[in-house]
């Protein structure tokens, strides 16, 4: 016992985890109320308005996707991924939070990630189905996609495995199939509280139905416990491979800039980089809207600006190390790529991406900072900008300008890649906003089970 | 159905705690008094209350295990298959076994399998989904998935009896003893 009080002592100057003098009764009240009792705001209304409107934008660029062809992009050869790759790969960078909070913070028992895992994995959830559409769309015939799973077809053709591209189709639909029911399974327990909680017929039968008729059985739970940490141990992997196999899809290439091995774990680095910048995005105001202060404390905020300024910090040794080997390879392509990335047409791009990613998140260094809800929120907008810079730097800056200075090109994103881009933004919203009023967004057995009344006693 | 016999309407009794402590002691009296047929409900896991049920191994992770075994080798051999034998393709002079390519999609076979089978199966092993149980003929039983603790021993056990039982329970000091019909 000596060992948790001194680490309790060592604690004392950290926010708590969970705020004081709350029960079972008072947590569950807390989180099923969001759903069940509060009265629908003008605040959550206009934020599904402009949700659903950038939603309307993706589905008008869309329909003219199909109707003209990928022409309407600014992709052309040279620059044949533009933004459908770039964000792509963005989003489900965002999405790699989510499971490193359900996933590998549950193994390292990091008990803080109990009131942030949900709506963590929800952000993942809804990050993958927007990231999954870019590559769908940019096929040009997405009717056909279902060509590049391996199904026995009347054509006699198989996927060739040898391409890091399928290697992709497996890594993305599986971390989109594992997340799904992670999330899922995570959810029964509290749709069952949800059921019990509802006052609504159409509600009770809703939950009801969704909680498939979970009771709290001794048996059930020591069932669905070891598989939840089984889950966690699977996802561990599958969460760092995903960003690895998309990192291949770059690596496995010949192109100056793309062919170099620091890219996996960069890669990864700045999937949670940005992840985390997005949890920090939704939890604060979530936070503070819905009153949730006790259960998503200041601590909770800390430990991921924390996570934020480790990972950038790896982001930025990626960024010399590119640079360094670059220069150090004697290479002449790889030279002239790190001299076109800092002096060529994209240059600013560059720059900004180097005092967004890597200048301002420094601040973070700072408790003061750390403790400040609006910094937080301001750098988190920073790092995803410049998350979202630097996919662009290494897609276009690589491609436009590779080998042959005859077909050196350039790339402008037309309006309909910003309409498309923006519209994946407005799904995102809109799913995040009626996710909060339909779905329990904090577990609740899982607070439960932080509460000191959780503990048996001898 | 020798239960039927027994208590052709009763599915078993319910009494009703206030802290996890009280539910774990409680099983763990009516363990040691004899009665294995019980089953113990609550907000959220604790594992000392599966223990005192005398519930200590799950299949789950076995089952896992073989969802991932299987997922692995599927995996490979789909892609030895195809490249190898259904649809030879040359690519650039790499052999039609080029194992070191096929690791990633093996891999996330590998996961895809265990992950789907472990859920699957836990639910599976569970019973569910359950719509209907007898305890949920029990409206106090409706707090169990928020602030309250049941121990339910059932009619099936060999020694219950519906005034031993009831008696034995109401020494372990229950907010409340409930019958629970079928």
């Amino acid at each position: 016992m000596a060992g948790v009080e001194e680490r309790n002592v060592a604690l004392l100057d950290e926010p708590p985890v969970l705020g004081p003098g709350q029960t079972f009764d008072s947590v569950t009240d807390t989180i099923t109320d969001i759903v069940l009792k509060r009265p629908i705001g003008l605040g959550w209304l206009a934020g599904l308005a402009i949700g659903m409107g950038l939603l309307g934008v993706l589905l008008m660029a869309v329909s003219y996707l199909f109707l003209r062809g990928v022409g309407i992009w600014g992709i052309n050869i040279p620059v044949g991924w533009g933004f459908a790759i770039i964000n792509f790969v963005w989003w489900i960078g965002i999405g790699h939070a989510g499971t490193l909070i359900s996933a590998i913070l549950l193994l390292f028992k990091q008990t803080w990630r109990n009131s942030i895992n949900r709506f963590a994995e929800a952000m993942t959830l809804f990050a993958v189905a927007c990231a999954g559409m870019f590559p769908l769309l940019h096929m040009g015939r997405p009717w056909l996609g279902y060509w590049m799973f391996p199904y026995p077809n009347s054509m006699g053709v198989w996927p060739q495995f040898r391409s890091p591209l399928v290697w992709d189709v497996f890594a993305v639909s599986t971390y989109a199939t594992i997340s799904a029911v992670f999330w899922f399974v995570g959810l029964v327990p509290d749709l069952a509280t949800m059921r019990e909680q509802a006052t609504n017929p159409f509600a009770r039968k809703l939950y009801g139905a969704l909680s498939l008729g979970w009771r709290g059985s001794a048996r059930h739970w020591t069932r669905y416990e070891a598989l939840y940490i089984l889950l966690a141990g699977i996802s561990t992997p599958l969460v760092l491979s995903v960003h690895t196999v998309v990192s291949f899809d770059f690596a496995v290439a010949i192109v100056p800039g793309w062919h170099t091995t620091i890219f996996p774990p960069y890669f990864v680095a700045g999937a949670i980089y940005s992840g985390f910048a997005m949890v920090l995005v939704l939890a604060i105001p979530i936070r503070k809207f819905y009153g949730l202060e006790d259960m998503i404390t200041m601590r909770h905020l800390q430990n991921s600006a924390k996570i934020m300024l480790a990972t950038g910090l790896i982001v930025g040794y990626g960024y010399f190390f590119e640079t360094f080997v670059a220069l150090y390879s004697g290479s002449t392509y790889e030279r002239f790529m790190i001299h076109n990335r800092w002096f060529g047409p994209y240059a600013v791009f560059y720059w900004a991406l180097i005092v967004l990613n890597i200048l301002i998140p420094q601040v973070l260094w700072s408790p003061k900072i750390r403790a400040n809800t609006a910094w937080l929120f301001f750098i988190s907008l920073v790092v995803l900008v410049g998350m979202w810079l630097e996919r662009f730097v290494i897609i276009v800056t690589s491609l436009h300008r590779d080998y042959l200075p005859s077909s050196w090109g350039h790339y402008v994103a037309t309006r309909w890649d910003w309409a498309t881009y923006a519209g994946t933004i407005g799904l995102f919203t809109a799913a995040i906003f009626l996710f909060i009023r339909i779905m329990p967004a904090i577990s609740i057995f899982e607070i439960r089970m932080l509460l000191p009344q959780a503990e048996v006693k001898e | 159905m020798s239960h039927l016999i027994a208590a052709p309407t009763l599915y078993g009794l319910m009494a009703e705690f206030e802290t996890p402590t009280e539910l774990v002691h409680a099983a763990k009296a009516a363990y040691a008094e004899g009665y294995r047929e019980m089953d113990a409900y609550s907000p959220f896991p604790i594992e000392e209350a599966s223990e005192a049920i005398g519930f200590h191994k799950t299949r789950v992770p076995l089952i896992v295990l073989m969802g991932g075994i299987l997922g692995g080798l599927s995996g490979y051999g789909l892609q030895y298959w195809i490249n190898v034998i259904a649809y030879p393709l040359n690519i650039g002079g790499k052999p039609f076994h080029s194992w070191p390519a096929f690791i990633v999609p093996t891999f996330e076979m590998t996961i895809l399998f265990a992950g789907l089978s472990g859920v699957f199966g836990m639910f599976a092993l569970n019973g569910l989904p359950q719509p209907y149980h007898p305890v949920f003929h029990v409206d106090r039983f409706s707090a169990v998935t928020r602030d309250r603790f049941f121990l339910c021993v059932e009619a099936s056990d060999p020694k219950f009896d519906l005034v031993g039982t009831q008696q034995f329970m109401q020494g372990l000091k229950p907010l409340s003893i409930s019958e629970v019909p079928h």
